[in-house]
C-alpha cells in the first residue's frame, strides 16, 4: 500500500470546517479548506447573537476566521466544488473545480472601490435579500478571505470596476480551473439549508410583507443588517410592538417531508425574542411552541429568564393554523389552537422559525464521493460512530449529519479530526511548514509612538459610546501619534489596516479599545507581531463588555468612561516593554480521568495516534453508566458495544488502565502535568476530564418505599429480563430536573422514556402507557421515536410548568393525579407500575477534582468549559479538556463525538515538541535584591529559590525558574525592597494606570 | 474651598446632579475580570463611576497600589478576586485576604475610614454579583462622602 498523505481536505467552511481546519493544522497536518462560496464563515457569520450567553456571533467567530485565514498550514480554496475522488483511505486524489471569481485573489486588497463604482445592484444574499449589493461584491465586511468577486448573472460587463481597481485585480476573462489535490482523508461539513417557508402557504410568507423568517429576523437584529439593528416592519418601517414567533416551520411536519425536529429553533427564537426586546424597549414578543425544547447546557435557565425577566410570552402546546393579513394596517392575525380551544390574536410582525434541511450540496456530494445519505437526506452515520460516513476515509461533522447547535458542532468538528488523524498519523508533520516571522523591530530607547484603534463593534459600542469623540480624545494623549476607528476591529481587513498604520506612522505601541482582552488580546498581539512589533507592546481598553454594555442608557457617561479607559491604556502603553518567551519541552502523553464511554473513547483516539495514555477509573471495572443500558441502539445494545470498547482499550499497547484508582493531586502545567494516584505519579502533557454523571436517586413518589415505583434504568432491566407484567404504566418526566432545587433539564430523559414506552407497547400492545410531561424534548431525529410512540398508542399528558403530578397509595392501589393542560382539569390514573424519569446529577466528586485541576464548575456543578459556544471541550486552564456527562448530560453519539473532540484538542498540545512560556512572568532585579527570602514561601509554584550570588558569594539573591513561574505577581507584591518585578505588570506601569484612572478626564 | 466645590462651580449645569464618588476596582484576570465581562454579556446595568484595573491575580495588588489610588483622590477602592480555593494561582487570593485585612487596620490607625477599601470574591460566573458589588459599594461610598484627602489640597 502506498504511503499515507499527511494532508486532509475539509469540505465546507462554516464554523465546523473552520474548527476542523484549525485543529488539523495544529496537529501537524496540511489542510485544504474547500468552500463553495467566495468567503468562509457559513451560517454562523450571519447570526447576530448566540444563545445562551447572548455573545455577539461575529465577535466570537471573527478570531477563528482570522486564525484560519492566516494559518501557515491551511490553504483556503474558495468558490470551489468537489468533482471526483480516487484512491484509497490514506491516499486520495481529489479533483476540484474552482469557479472563477473574475478577480485575481492574489492582487485584490479588498478595498472595495470597485463595488462603490459598480452601477448594477442585486439582492444581497448575506442579508437574505433585504438589502442590495453590487455585481462586484464581498459577502460581508469581515469576510475571509477579503476578496471581491463578480456575480456574472448580474454583471453587465461595463468594465468600470476594472478601470477603478488600482491593484489591477479585476480579470474578467479569468477562467474556471480544475485542481487536483492529494490528501489522506476527507472531512465533510457542508452544513444545512434553511427550510423554504413558502412551502407553508398558510403562513403567507412571500405574500405578506410583515411575515419574515427567523434568519431574516436575525439579519434585522444585526448592526450590519438591512435596518442597522433597528427592528422595523418591512411594510412601513414602523417599530413593531407585538411580535409573534411561530415554531416548527418545516420541522416536526410530515406534510412537508421534514418529520424530524431541527433542535435549535426553540432556543434561537427565545434568543431573538430577548434581543428584539433589548433593541426596542416595550416590544412584546410571543412564541408559539408545540414543546419548548431547551435541553442544552444552561438553556432552561435562559428560557426561564426570557419568561420571567424579559416578559417573553410562551404559548405551550400550541399550533398555529393560519396567518391572515389586514390589507389596510398590514397587521397579521394568527389563528391558533391549544388543545381543543381555538383563538385569534393580532400581531405587528410574524417571525417564522424555519427548520434545517440537509445541505443543498449533500446529494451531489454523496454521489461524487460515494457515501450514503439517510432517509431525510442528511449524511448517514451510526450511533456508535457518529463521525464516520459510510465510506472509509471520509468523515463528517456538524449539521450535515443531523440538525444541531453550534457547541455540539464545534465539538464534533474537533472529533472528526481525531478520526482522520488516526488514519494518517504516521504522516504527521510531513507536509507542514513552520511560520517565519519578520524580525522584531528593536524599540528599546525609542520615544513611545502609540497608535489607538477604537472599535464600534457594529452598534455594540457605537450605539452607546460616541466613538469619533473617543478617537479625537485619544489624539490629544501624550505619546499618541495615530488614532482611528473601526466598525469591527477583529475583522481580517482591520488586521491589515493595523499593520499598515504601524508602518505608516512607525508605531511602536498599539492600543485597541474594543472588547475584552480575555478573548481578543491574542488576535491583536499576533497582528502587531506580523508587523514586526513584539506582541507585548500591546494594551487593550475594554469599552464594550465593561462599558457600553453595562451603561446602555447613559451614552454621555459611557463616552466619558471610554475616554478614561483609553487614557489608562495609553498611560500603561507608554511604559510597555518587549518581552521574550522561552521554550518548554512537552510530554507526548495524556491522562484521561474516568473510564466510561467518554474516557475510553478519548483514550483510544489518543492511543490510535500513537501517544501513550493513562486511563484512571475509580471503580474496579471499566464501562461507566453505559453497561447499565440494555435497550438496543443502532445494530446492537450499548452494553455490547461497551464490551467491545473495553476489549479495544485492554488490547491497546498505548493505554495503561488504572482501576480502583483516583486522582489525589495534580501538579505542573500544560505540557508537563504530574498526576498523583495511589499507584504513583504519572507525567503527562495533557489531561482529559471524563468523569461522567449519575442518575438522580428520587426521594419523591414513594420511590424506595413501594416496589411498583422504579426509575427508567430499572425499567430497562425489567424489559431486558422480560419480567415486566404491568398492564397500566405511568411515566413521570422531570423527576429531579426542572424544579426549584435542580432547575436544569437533563436532556436525555424524554427520549429514554419514549424509547422504553415503545418497547413496552411492542412487547404488550394492550398495556396502557401514559407519559406525564411538561414538554417532550425528543430533539433531532429522536422525534421519530415520539411519533412512533404516538402511533403505538402511548398517551401523552402535559402538565403545567411549576407543578408536578401527585401520588397516593389508596388501600394498596397507586393513584397518580396530574393537571392536564388540554382538558384543563385533574386527571387520575391507577398504574400498576410507576416509572420515574430521574434526571442526571453531577458527580459529587466534581468539586474536589475541580479544585485539584484549578478549573471551574457551572452553577449546576457540572464542569464549566472555557467558552460555551466555541470552546466546548477546553478549559480556560491550558492543557486540560472535558468530555461526556461531566460537561452535561448527553446521548451516546454526542458523547463519542465530544470525547473524540477532547482527544483532538489534547493532541494539539502533546504532538508538539515544545510550547512557548508566557512572557508575563516574575523577574528579579539583582541589583536591588538582598536575598531576604520573603518571596520564596509565597510562591505557590515553587518557582523561586534563594541562591548565592555567583559574583559575590557573601550575597544571597532570589532566582525565578521561568518554566515554573505562572506570572501571578504574588511575589512582586510581597517584596519589601521592590526588587521583584512582574513583566507586563511592573510597578511603574501599574502606577501609571492608577494615576491615569484618577486623573480628571476631559 | 474644596476641590469638589471648585468642580461643582466649574460645571454649573451639572450642579444639580448628585455627587458621584470615584471608585477604582482591581480585578483578577481569571475570575473577577471575567465576572465583569459576564455582567456585560448579560447586559446588567450599573453606575458608571468605577474604573477597572486588571491584574493577573488579586495577589498582585500591592498595598501601595491602594494607597496610591487613595492619595490620588479615589473615594473608594475595591479589590476583587477568585473565591477561596478557586484561585487560578492556587492560593494567591488567601494572601490578598491577609494583605487587605492588614491594610485596613493600617488605614484606620492613620485615621482613614477603612470601609473605603473592600475586598470581595467574584467568580467568572457571577456577573450578577459583580453588578451587586459595584452598586452596593457605590452606595456605601456615597454615604461616606468624598475622600478627605481631596479636602486637604
Amino acid at each position: 500500500m502506498a504511503d499515507k498523505v499527511g494532508a486532509v481536505m475539509v469540505v465546507g467552511a462554516g464554523i465546523s470546517g473552520v474548527q476542523t481546519a484549525l485543529d488539523l493544522a495544529d496537529s501537524g497536518f496540511k489542510v485544504y479548506l474547500v468552500e463553495k462560496k467566495a468567503s468562509i464563515g457559513g451560517t454562523m457569520a450571519q447570526l447576530d447573537k448566540t444563545f445562551p450567553t447572548n455573545d455577539c456571533s461575529m465577535c466570537i467567530m471573527a478570531p477563528k476566521l482570522v486564525a484560519v485565514g492566516r494559518h501557515q498550514n491551511v490553504e483556503l480554496i474558495t468558490g470551489a466544488e468537489v468533482e471526483l475522488i480516487q484512491g484509497l483511505p490514506g491516499d486520495f486524489t481529489v479533483t476540484l473545480k474552482k469557479n472563477t471569481l473574475r478577480v485575481n485573489e492574489e492582487k485584490c486588497t479588498g478595498c472595495g472601490e470597485c463595488a462603490i463604482s459598480c452601477p448594477v445592484e442585486t439582492l444581497d444574499e448575506y442579508n437574505q435579500g433585504m438589502k442590495k449589493r453590487k455585481a462586484i461584491f464581498v459577502a460581508y465586511p469581515q469576510a475571509v478571505p477579503l476578496v471581491f468577486s463578480i456575480d456574472k448573472e448580474t454583471c453587465i460587463g461595463c468594465g468600470i470596476c476594472a478601470q477603478e481597481c488600482i491593484a489591477k485585480a479585476v480579470e474578467y476573462e479569468r477562467k474556471d480551473q480544475a485542481l487536483e489535490v492529494q490528501v489522506g482523508a476527507v472531512i465533510l461539513s457542508p452544513g444545512f439549508e434553511e427550510f423554504d417557508a413558502r412551502l407553508k402557504k398558510e403562513y403567507g410568507y412571500g405574500e405578506f410583507k410583515n411575515v419574515v423568517t427567523s434568519i431574516e429576523f436575525e439579519r434585522m437584529l444585526s448592526a450590519t443588517g438591512p435596518f442597522f439593528g433597528t427592528v422595523m416592519r418591512p411594510s412601513d418601517g414602523d417599530i413593531p410592538r407585538k411580535v409573534a414567533f411561530i415554531q416548527c416551520v418545516g420541522s416536526r411536519d410530515e406534510k412537508v417531508g421534514n418529520p424530524y425536529c431541527s433542535s435549535v429553533c426553540c432556543m434561537y427564537a427565545i434568543k431573538e425574542a430577548i434581543i428584539a426586546g433589548e433593541h426596542s424597549p416595550g416590544l412584546k414578543p410571543s412564541i408559539f411552541f408545540m414543546d419548548v425544547r431547551a435541553f442544552g447546557k444552561e438553556f432552561e435557565d435562559y428560557r426561564a429568564r426570557a419568561e420571567n425577566e424579559y416578559g417573553v410570552k410562551m404559548y405551550r402546546g400550541s399550533r398555529v393554523a393560519s396567518v391572515e393579513e389586514d390589507p389596510e394596517t398590514k397587521n397579521l392575525s394568527l389563528r391558533y389552537s391549544i388543545g381543543d380551544e381555538t383563538n385569534t390574536e393580532e400581531f405587528d410582525l410574524v417571525v417564522l422559525s424555519v427548520g434545517m434541511r440537509p445541505a443543498e450540496d449533500g446529494e451531489r456530494l454523496s454521489k461524487k464521493l460515494g457515501f450514503k445519505l439517510n432517509k431525510y437526506g442528511f449524511c448517514e452515520t451510526d450511533v456508535y460512530s457518529p463521525l464516520n460516513t459510510s465510506r472509509p476515509g471520509i468523515f463528517v461533522s456538524g449539521s450535515f449529519a443531523a440538525p444541531k447547535d453550534i457547541p455540539t458542532t464545534v465539538a464534533e468538528a474537533s472529533g472528526a479530526v481525531a478520526k482522520a488523524a488516526a488514519l494518517i498519523s504516521e504522516a504527521r508533520n510531513t507536509q507542514v511548514t513552520v511560520k517565519e516571522f519578520v524580525p522584531e523591530i528593536d524599540v528599546v530607547g525609542q520615544e513611545p509612538r502609540i497608535g489607538v484603534f477604537v472599535c464600534h463593534c457594529g452598534i455594540n459600542i457605537g450605539g452607546t459610546v460616541n466613538v469619533p469623540s473617543v478617537v479625537e480624545y485619544a489624539k490629544t494623549l501624550q505619546g499618541v501619534v495615530y488614532a482611528g476607528e473601526n466598525i469591527f476591529s477583529c475583522s481580517s481587513d482591520t488586521q491589515e489596516k493595523v499593520k499598515e498604520k504601524i508602518k505608516e506612522h512607525s508605531l511602536n505601541r498599539v492600543v485597541v479599545a474594543s472588547c475584552t482582552p480575555r478573548t481578543h488580546e491574542p488576535l491583536f498581539q499576533n497582528t502587531i507581531r506580523e508587523a514586526g512589533l513584539n506582541p507585548y507592546l500591546f494594551e487593550m481598553a475594554n469599552i464594550r463588555d465593561q462599558c457600553s454594555w453595562i451603561h446602555m442608557h447613559e451614552p454621555e457617561k459611557a463616552t466619558k468612561k471610554s475616554k478614561d479607559l483609553v487614557r489608562m491604556a495609553v498611560a500603561k502603553a507608554r511604559l510597555l516593554e518587549p518581552l521574550k518567551k522561552s521554550k518548554l519541552g512537552v510530554l507526548h502523553s495524556a491522562v484521561v480521568i474516568g473510564g466510561g464511554l467518554a474516557g475510553m473513547t478519548a483514550a483510544l483516539d489518543i492511543a490510535d495516534q500513537g501517544y501513550p495514555v493513562h486511563l484512571i477509573e475509580k471503580e474496579k471495572y471499566l464501562g461507566g453508566n453505559l453497561i447499565k443500558i440494555h435497550h438496543k441502539e443502532g445494530d446492537r445494545k450499548p452494553k455490547d458495544f461497551m464490551n467491545e470498547l473495553v476489549g479495544k482499550v485492554r488490547d491497546s499497547k498505548n493505554i495503561t488502565v488504572h482501576l480502583d484508582s483516583e486522582v489525589k493531586e495534580v501538579g505542573g502545567f500544560v505540557g508537563n502535568f504530574k498526576v498523583k494516584t495511589p499507584d504513583g505519579e504519572i507525567d503527562a502533557g495533557a489531561i482529559i476530564v471524563a468523569t461522567g454523571a449519575n442518575e438522580y436517586k428520587p426521594s419523591e413518589y414513594l420511590y424506595g418505599q413501594d416496589k411498583r415505583v422504579v426509575t427508567q434504568l430499572e425499567l430497562e432491566q425489567q424489559l431486558d429480563e422480560k419480567t415486566l407484567k404491568a398492564k397500566q404504566v405511568v411515566m413521570i418526566q422531570c423527576v429531579g430536573s426542572r424544579n426549584e432545587k435542580t432547575p436544569y433539564c437533563s436532556r436525555i430523559c424524554c427520549s429514554n422514556a419514549v424509547k422504553n414506552a415503545i418497547d413496552i407497547k411492542k412487547a404488550s400492545p394492550t398495556t396502557g402507557v401514559y407519559i406525564l410531561h411538561k414538554d417532550i424534548r425528543t430533539y433531532g431525529f429522536r422525534e421519530d421515536l415520539y411519533r412512533e410512540a404516538g402511533d403505538l398508542g402511548v398517551s401523552f399528558l402535559r402538565f403545567p410548568e411549576g407543578t408536578m403530578p401527585t401520588i397516593e397509595n389508596k388501600a394498596g392501589q397507586l393513584e397518580v393525579t396530574a393537571f392536564d393542560t388540554v382538558l384543563k382539569e385533574d386527571v387520575m390514573i391507577r398504574p400498576d407500575l410507576l416509572v420515574l424519569s430521574a434526571g442526571i446529577t453531577p458527580n459529587e466528586g466534581n468539586e474536589e477534582l475541580a479544585k485539584m485541576l484549578k478549573v471551574p464548575l457551572s452553577k449546576d456543578k457540572f464542569f464549566l468549559e472555557a467558552h460555551m459556544k466555541l470552546r466546548p471541550v477546553d478549559f480556560a486552564t491550558e492543557g486540560i479538556f472535558l468530555a461526556g456527562a461531566a460537561h452535561w448530560p448527553k446521548f451516546i453519539d454526542e458523547t463519542i463525538a465530544q470525547a473524540s473532540g477532547a482527544a483532538t484538542r489534547a493532541i494539539t498540545i502533546i504532538c508538539k515538541d515544545f510550547l512557548e512560556t508566557e512572557g508575563i512572568i516574575a523577574a528579579v532585579n539583582e541589583m536591588v535584591c538582598n536575598g531576604c527570602g520573603v518571596c520564596e514561601p509565597v510562591c505557590e509554584y515553587k518557582a523561586i529559590t534563594i541562591v548565592k550570588d555567583p559574583s559575590n558569594p557573601d550575597k544571597l539573591k532570589a532566582m525565578v525558574n521561568e518554566g515554573l513561574c505562572k506570572g501571578c505577581g504574588t511575589c512582586v507584591a510581597a517584596c519589601p525592597s521592590a526588587a521583584m518585578e512582574q513583566k507586563g505588570f511592573k510597578d511603574q506601569q501599574m502606577y501609571a494606570i492608577i494615576d491615569a484612572a484618577l486623573q480628571e478626564g476631559k | 474651598m474644596t476641590s469638589t466645590q471648585v468642580h461643582a462651580e466649574e460645571a454649573e449645569p451639572a450642579a444639580e446632579e448628585e455627587w458621584q464618588p470615584k471608585i477604582v476596582t482591581f480585578c483578577c484576570n481569571w475570575c473577577s475580570y471575567a465576572g465583569a465581562d459576564l455582567a456585560g454579556v448579560s447586559r446588567l446595568q450599573m453606575p458608571t463611576n468605577f474604573r477597572v484595573i486588571r491584574t493577573m491575580c488579586s495577589a498582585r495588588v500591592d498595598p501601595e497600589f491602594v494607597l496610591r489610588a487613595f492619595a490620588n483622590g479615589a473615594d473608594g477602592v475595591l479589590v476583587l478576586g477568585c473565591h477561596p480555593a478557586d484561585c487560578h494561582y492556587i492560593g494567591g487570593n488567601y494572601r490578598t485576604r491577609r494583605r487587605i485585612a492588614l491594610l485596613r487596620v493600617l488605614l484606620e490607625q492613620y485615621g482613614f475610614n477603612p470601609d473605603r477599601l473592600k475586598l470581595e470574591w467574584v467568580s467568572a460566573s457571577e456577573g450578577a454579583k459583580f453588578q451587586k458589588t459595584i452598586k452596593e459599594f457605590n452606595e456605601l461610598i456615597k454615604e461616606l462622602g468624598p475622600n478627605p484627602i481631596n479636602d486637604e489640597e
